[in-house]
């Protein structure tokens, strides 16, 4: 399972996290600034909501024409001399990708962050046909130089691991005598990897956004790897999840912007390098081969049905940022490369209800992410709807929706810090309290109340009200 | 230029059609006008003298230092910065502005009374100029258009504007005239693609630079400078 990272259980990879105390401080401390950075940049940027407004307006339209969309892309990039390889499969995209390579006869590839590429598990079949494949993101660099230890936050990948740890992975694999000061790892990190850069021979990207009407596609980013890869390698791959298109560069405008404050905070990050084409040949710097390749990989399952609206996400990584449980648990939790409410979404399309059917439980439905989502997906309204399809797919077994929630429930039970997961739920439901019962629920907790009323998480916990759940008996009508 | 290959696009595209459930659309989609036009309001009736000052602000959030001068003091401004960093080894584009203000003429003078070495981006050294670009300390780049919101500065790759200038040296000068800023990115995309919708051929590389280089991926604390430059300083120049 490309996907998947860490141990195979749902309930010990969630336990793992709880028991890893900098893990959970790091993760908290980490949600609380990014979610501060961003409400801050929204508030600046001020009618943040029309800005949303408009953000799903554009995805909307983009996805109902995407067949449209990414013929005119690949258009576009052959008439700028770039080759374009449309991959229905994760096998298929790393074929093309590994031929390519062969073919360059190159050896030493340098790649800047990348979620579709982590999805497919390109690096594992490049290591495998002999190269040499350099992580060049720093949070990815870290992650890689400590074997491979799998990232655990979209935005700051290496976010489980302190500084002291980071000095010892260096110290360990590479020779490194200084301290522990970031500017000093970050220093290091640089001069190893200019030299990689430097040397190496094909530069692999993801991609934020495709331009269709230009055959452009941008990078987003801080700390300018992704610029180095584009710059230097002779040869550029560039893997873009099929939905990462935009129609012109008016909407790539908008996009870039919502995803930077939504992401980060930042009107805009250090860099967004937009690339067309290879570079021209009265040019000197700039890969001299270009090669797109688009992934299908499942996601075209979700067009047409109810999960549609998932493809709009441009991975921001807001609603990981906001999610109770996610700061509970920790990324790995997930046992998937994305985590959180996105993560809950759209794993289990990818990857199958068979290995991921926890994921949609593993929320608290308070409805925060669906809050601050920069492009309105109803992350609650699809975590709902997938409960509703397992629980509809195994009621044939008996066991139905009650061993799902008894593998959630134990992920509550061990939590001493449950009580902090629920905190925004009272907040949230209060006005609708009858009797402690929730009896209707506002937006997006409405669907699940049209089942079952909620309990009062103030009154009783959440992980209380699973454990008499479990018993058989409630107070609180079973739906 | 050869135009490139397609590889597996029909079946790839039908199969999205399909899902969709109506037939394959391969012409006649337009841009619905959108129900709100929110970025355009955004600095709106701001004057370049205004867009100056938000641009001053928002390079404190940057990390970027921003020098004011007109043309006869620009010079001086220059070479004030590069000797605070004491840089010795610049590379600068090869861009007619570099003449246009006066500037060209005094490389001379850097060495001789400084000892400042300005080398120019030349693409007919080939591999050399990206080495030359990776030796030096400081990099200088005019800006193309500047955006004042956000503090960037977007630049066009050509022959003469290679992209390691304003990327490899581990300090960045962009000049900034004053006549290139724009209140923020919405005036620039639309610039491009106007540009693209009558047929202009656009630069290979668009870099929208907003400061240093920078990354918090070490326990979230920021740290300034990673692949990119590590100081930038932003000198406007009042050309008009
Ligand atoms: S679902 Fe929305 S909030 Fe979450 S990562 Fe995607 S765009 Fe961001």
């Amino acid at each position: 399972m490309p996907m998947h990272i860490g141990e195979k259980e749902f309930t010990n990879r969630v336990d793992k996290g709880l028991g890893d105390d900098f893990m959970r401080g790091a993760v908290r401390s980490a949600q609380g600034r990014l979610q501060s950075n961003r409400a801050g940049a929204a508030e600046e940027l001020g009618d943040w909501d029309q800005w949303r407004d408009l953000g799903q307006e554009i995805r909307s339209h983009t996805m109902e024409n995407l067949d449209f969309y990414l013929q005119q892309l690949s258009e576009k990039v052959a008439e700028r001399g770039g080759h374009v390889y449309f991959a229905e499969t994760a096998d298929d995209a790393n074929q093309y990708v590994s031929e390519v390579i062969a073919k360059k006869n190159a050896k030493k590839i340098a790649k800047s962050k990348s979620m579709v590429t982590e999805e497919i598990a390109l690096n594992d079949i490049l290591e495998e046909n002999g190269c040499e494949v350099v992580e060049t993101d720093l949070g990815e660099y870290i992650l890689q130089i400590d074997d491979n230890d799998p990232p655990s936050h979209i935005v700051a990948p290496a976010l489980h691991k302190n500084k002291e740890q980071i000095r010892d992975v260096f110290k360990e694999k590479l020779g490194y005598t200084n301290t522990e000061k970031p500017e000093e790892l970050t220093l290091f990190a640089r001069e190893q990897l200019r030299k990689e850069f430097l040397s190496a021979d094909v530069g692999i990207t993801g991609c934020n956004f495709a331009v269709a009407e230009s055959g452009s596609f941008a990078l987003v980013t801080n700390e300018g790897n992704a610029r180095m890869v584009s710059t230097l390698p002779k040869t550029q791959i560039t893997v873009m999840g099929m939905e990462r298109i935009v129609p012109t560069w008016e909407e790539l405008d908008v996009l870039v912007s919502l995803l930077t404050r939504a992401a980060v905070g930042q009107k805009l990050t250090s860099y967004v390098t937009a690339l067309t084409g290879p570079k021209d040949e009265d040019e000197v710097d700039g890969p001299e081969e270009f090669h797109l390749v688009i992934v299908d990989n499942g996601r075209s399952k979700m067009l047409g049905s109810e999960f549609q609206e998932a493809l709009h996400c441009i991975r921001c990584a807001a609603c990981i940022n906001v999610c109770p449980v996610y700061r509970h648990v920790g990324g790995h939790a997930y046992g998937s490369i994305y985590p959180g409410p996105i993560g809950a979404v759209i794993t289990p399309l990818l990857g199958g209800y068979d290995d991921y059917k926890e994921l949609p439980y593993a929320s608290s439905l308070c409805g925060a992410c669906t809050e601050v989502c920069p492009v309105k997906i109803p992350l609650h309204e699809q975590l709902i709807t997938h409960r509703r399809n397992i629980v509809e797919e195994e009621k044939k077994s008996g066991l139905a929706e009650r061993l799902v929630m008894q593998g959630f429930s134990r992920v509550t039970r061990s939590s001493k810090l449950f009580n902090v997961a629920t905190k925004m739920a009272p907040f949230l439901v209060t006005p609708f309290v009858e009797d402690g019962s929730i009896v209707k629920g506002p937006g997006p907790i409405k669907p699940w109340t049209n089942i079952r009323d909620l309990p009062v998480p103030q009154k009783e916990r959440f992980r209380d009200w699973f454990k008499t759940r479990e018993k058989g008996g409630t107070g609180h009508g079973q739906g | 230029m050869v135009k490139g290959d397609i590889k597996n696009r029909e079946a790839f595209l039908d199969k999205i059609a399909d899902n969709l459930g109506r037939a394959r659309k391969t012409s006649g989609v337009e841009r619905p006008r959108w129900s709100n036009q929110v970025q355009w309001s955004v600095l709106k009736d701001h004057t370049e003298d205004q867009l100056v000052d938000v641009l001053e602000k928002q390079c404190d959030f940057i990390h970027t230092d921003l020098v004011r001068t007109n043309q006869s003091n620009l010079n001086q401004a220059i070479r004030d910065v590069i000797k605070g960093w004491n840089g010795k080894n610049v590379v600068t584009w090869d861009d007619p502005r570099f003449t246009t203000f006066g500037l060209t003429n005094q490389f001379k003078s850097w060495n001789e009374e400084d000892g400042i070495t300005v080398n120019q981006w030349d693409a007919s050294s080939g591999e050399e100029s990206i080495r030359l670009a990776e030796k030096a300390d400081v990099g200088i780049t005019f800006s193309d258009i500047t955006l004042a919101e956000s503090g960037t500065v977007v630049l066009f790759s050509d022959q003469g504007k290679g992209r390691s200038v304003s990327l490899l040296p581990a300090t960045y000068i962009a000049i900034v005239p004053k006549s290139t800023l724009v209140p923020r990115m919405s005036q620039a995309t639309r610039e491009i693609h106007q540009r693209v919708e009558s047929g202009e051929r656009i630069s290979s590389c668009v870099n929208f630079i907003t400061g240093p280089s920078n990354s918090a991926d070490i326990e979230m604390n920021l740290v300034v400078g990673v692949h990119g430059p590590i100081k930038a300083t932003y000198i406007v120049v009042e050309d008009r």
